[in-house]
């Protein structure tokens, strides 16, 4: 996750900041990339790079599991997958037929902030994904039958990814106790009763109320012309009216006071411990520090988590430390570690606090901070290969606020300083302000 | 030095490196190429080189001829621990030193072991071009394989192999490979078991490293943002000094073509039966792996497309996964379809799977779905190829299988000459919806399993 969060920076260097963005149809041109809006509220990025005859193109919505009323859960990643079940146009599928007919690739994923839907293909065949984006835009289907055999499928996919998958289950469990108020606190994929719950009449209501363009982005990389893509987004897009009658996502989570801790007990072969801090997420001044520190504690073998914890202590056979600062909300600063056979829990534990400690009482040097700004800034050069990635950035950045973040992101990185290291893991990572989850192996 | 510039790959309607200045201009106009250099060094070493010169990125691949056929069944796990441990420690450098070095330029070093070869990879900038190369060679030519090193990783090796038992998955793949392939080297893990990890010793390692880590039993294949001339003067200081030596032998394992149908079930407290169905299948340098691609890709490889996902997951709502494969390796592979569903429904899964398994031996395929297989594995190849990683990896593969440098300009014509009674004869010889290894790791009494 946290190497994916890396590559998502990649393309920021390059494109330079041309700031105004005018209404109703005025472009603005950087080095990268090129930014148009429709009057109905629709944003178009397009960024050329002419290096194979591919183009990928993703509209990214403004929805996910963060915008779910109690008791739906997974309402927003049940939708996306009704979005490949049809519209009368176009049956259940076609799309992907039709993309995949053409060599292409297509696939969509939902996380807590937003819903992106994406096709790779060739070039010359871009026009499919606009019109049929368009399409789906308005005009679903959500036929109940569909609804009932899709939620079986959502119900699978949840006991393949989380109910039969112990180390899963308690990243579940631990999400749940770290936030009472926010619906971080529920997984994406949601509940199974509330799985179950989900009927078309709430799909269709939702799908009206997110799926419309003033809540969408689309970004389009790769061997396309910029004015061409913009026109044909126009025609397909222009007339879908803007939506009303969204709520906005007011929950707020209130500051931990005292340590929270989880146990959960399965059949599993290891035990297994998580931890989470809450901290600010990005554009917060404290960001950057924050992704140079997950980078210190654990970017790779020379990292200092795995030399202490998995290599010299061996304690655990894998340990990890992420920063988890791109979502809408604050979120959390992670630790994970699988312990080694034979060994305790308890000093595992006790070792993740004693390198957090570490960091607290002594700057790191600037040799080791110089060493992880390398690290991020050659994976976000190595990234820019990838059409699908280069885009992936800018629709990330544009649902925090507007792709030209990126610029600030690399820049603000690059000013991190030993001691703001020790300043967030002073400010951040305190025993008050962690959920502790402990998955304890039984046999059956 | 032996040379022979070979103008390859040539991609129809495909274009890699329109900012290259290397752009065939002779062919049409939709036509373009992509320059592979193939040498052959006085060592032996094979080099493919490809410029790209879009991002200023350097891609490295060496394929060592060596891999789970080439360890002896005692010492499974042999080829896995060489990789895993050529980068901790070397003649001039410790373990961390390795690491740090590599991290500190924002570099990937990487190798690990797979049935048929080792793979070394090192992904780096090209202003770090030269430390990537000195540290990329020091670990293949260097190794020493520190006792303590080795200790050290055998536990965590055992340690994760414990761990993914928790994966039914995991356990599902372990025990069809096994039931399988029987005594030959493919029934066996990578990394070989807590048994057999334990009888390695050093000497082992350094062994099979001498044995087979020479140049003359490797490809190295680099694309990026290097000139010929650059890339000579890495390859003539770092790759140079490595010396050749006698080739090993591969030999040839027999594998028991035996038909019958086995079950082999495995309860565990879990919501969901996963399945696996299959038997052998093909080997890489088979005449019939295009049909075969073809074939598999309507019945369970196509995603969206197949007939697996249309109807245990669209229409019968049954499953979130379910495909099939054909793994196509040095030696004659497997065929497997794979499914997860609730426990409960397991045998009607199972019953689609072996129906649909049967529809295709008997039934010749639509037009439409034979054109749909054939437009996407031809359209498809540009995305194979879209990154310098892909491209490095890509050309170092098809030197290995011996696929010719002009395989991505000829693989549009194998598949394109593929016929309906290929497919309806490829299916009759290579899927047995009667003799089949089925495993099942399930909540048993809930799947309450028919076969």
């Amino acid at each position: 996750m946290k190497k994916l969060l890396f590559l998502l920076i990649v393309t920021l260097i390059i494109s330079s900041c041309v700031p105004a963005e005018v209404q109703p149809v005025k472009e603005t041109a950087s080095s990268g990339i090129r930014e148009y809006r429709l009057d109905n509220g629709l944003k178009v990025l397009v960024i050329e790079d002419h290096k194979a005859p591919l183009a990928t193109f993703q509209i990214w919505y403004r929805v996910g599991s963060r915008n779910e009323p109690i008791g739906k859960s997974g309402i927003s990643h049940l939708l996306e997958h009704m979005m490949f079940k049809g519209t009368p146009k176009y049956g259940s599928k076609e799309f992907s037929r039709m993309v995949k007919r053409k060599g292409g690739s297509d696939n969509a994923h939902t996380t807590k902030d937003y819903t992106m839907y994406h096709q790779t293909l060739a070039s010359d065949r871009i026009d499919i994904s606009i019109e049929l984006e368009a399409d789906r835009m308005q005009n679903l289907i959500l036929d109940p039958k569909e609804v009932i055999a899709e939620r079986n499928v959502v119900m699978e996919e949840r006991r393949m990814r989380y109910d039969d998958d112990p180390q899963s289950s308690l990243y579940e469990e631990v999400m749940a106790a770290a936030f009472k108020s926010h619906p971080y606190q529920w997984p994406v994929i949601g509940w199974m009763p509330d799985i179950l719950s989900i009927e078309r009449e709430n799909l269709y209501n939702h799908y009206k109320a997110y799926y419309s363009p003033d809540n969408a982005v689309i970004v389009v990389s790769g061997d396309v012309n910029a004015e061409d893509i913009f026109r044909k987004v126009k025609t397909a897009f222009g007339d879908i009216p803007a939506a009303s009658g969204r709520m906005m996502v007011t929950s707020k989570e209130g500051e931990q006071k005292g340590e929270r801790r989880v146990t959960l007990k399965r059949e599993a072969e290891l035990p297994y411990i998580i931890m989470v801090y809450h901290t600010s997420g990005f554009p917060h001044p404290d960001s950057y520090a924050l992704e140079v520190l997950g980078t210190i504690l654990a970017g790779g073998k020379s990292s200092r988590l795995y030399k202490s914890i998995v290599y010299e202590k061996k304690l655990a056979i894998g340990a990890s430390a992420d920063y988890s600062g791109f979502n809408s909300d604050p979120y959390l600063f992670f630790f994970d570690a699988t312990v080694a056979p034979g060994k305790d829990i308890k000093d595992v534990e006790s070792a993740l606090y004693a390198e957090i400690e570490k960091i607290k009482k002594e700057p790191p040097s600037e040799m080791e901070v110089q060493k992880a700004k390398n690290q991020v800034e050659a994976s976000f050069v190595m990234g820019q290969d990838s059409i699908y990635y280069q885009a992936q950035v800018a629709g990330m950045f544009e649902m925090l606020g507007g792709w030209r973040l990126k610029n600030e992101y690399m820049e603000n990185l690059k000013k991190v300083k030993p001691e703001d290291l020790t300043r967030v893991a002073n400010k951040y990572l305190t025993e008050d302000n962690r959920t502790v989850g402990i998955l304890v192996p039984i046999k059956k | 030095m032996k040379s022979e510039k070979l103008k390859t790959l040539r991609y129809k309607l495909i274009l890699f490196l329109l900012t290259l200045f290397t752009v065939h201009c002779s062919l049409s106009a939709n036509a373009y190429a992509l320059d592979i250099n193939k040498k052959i060094l006085p060592n032996g070493l094979t080099v493919l080189h490809s410029e790209k010169h879009n991002l200023p990125i350097v891609m490295v691949t060496m394929i060592v001829k060596a891999g789970i056929l080439d360890e002896p069944r005692e010492k499974a796990g042999l080829a896995y621990l060489t990789a895993d441990l050529l980068d901790e420690g070397t003649k001039t450098r410790k373990s961390a030193e390795i690491s740090e070095e590599i991290e500190f330029i924002g570099a990937g070093l990487g190798a690990s072991a797979g049935g048929d070869y080792t793979t070394i990879t090192l992904s780096v900038l090209k202003k770090d071009a030269e430390k990537g190369f000195e540290l990329f060679s020091d670990i293949i030519l260097n190794p020493v394989f520190p006792q303590e090193e080795l200790e050290r990783k055998r536990e965590r090796i055992k340690g994760s192999l414990k761990q993914r038992e928790e994966d039914p998955t995991f356990v599902a793949g372990r025990l069809f490979k096994k039931e399988v392939f029987g005594d030959h080297p493919y029934a066996r893990l990578m990394e070989g078991s807590e048994e057999t990890l334990s009888g390695i010793t050093r000497e082992n390692l350094m062994e099979f490293h001498s044995k087979y880590f020479i140049p003359n039993n490797a490809i190295l294949s680099v694309v990026g943002d290097l000139a010929p001339a650059e890339l000579d003067s890495l390859i003539k200081k770092y790759l140079y000094p490595w010396k050749k030596s006698d080739m090993p032998q591969r030999k040839i394992h027999p594998v028991s073509d035996e038909k019958t149908k086995r079950v082999v079930k495995i309860d565990k407290e879990v919501t969901q039966a996963t399945v696996i169905i299959g038997h052998l299948g093909i080997s890489r340098d088979n005449p019939d792996y295009y049909a075969v691609s073809v074939t598999n890709y309507i019945l369970g490889g196509g995603g969206f497309a197949s007939r697996l996902m249309q109807k245990v997951r669209d229409e019968l709502g049954l499953a979130y996964g379910v495909s099939s494969y054909f793994s196509a390796s040095k030696e004659k592979g497997s065929f497997e379809a794979e499914v997860q569903t609730k426990n409960e429904s397991a045998n009607t899964a199972i019953e689609e799977i072996l129906k649909q398994m049967e529809r295709i031996r008997n039934e010749a395929v639509s037009d439409e779905e034979l054109s749909g297989a054939k437009d996407y594995l031809t359209g498809s190849f540009p995305r194979r190829l879209d990154t310098g990683r892909k491209i490095t990896d890509f050309l170092a593969t098809i030197e290995f299988y011996n696929l010719g440098l002009d395989y991505a300009e000829k693989y549009p014509a194998y598949i394109n000459a593929v016929t309906k009674d290929d497919v309806l004869r490829v299916a009759k010889k290579y899927l047995d919806p009667e003799n089949f290894i089925l495993v099942i790791v399930a909540d048993q009494k809930k799947a309450g399993l028919k076969y």
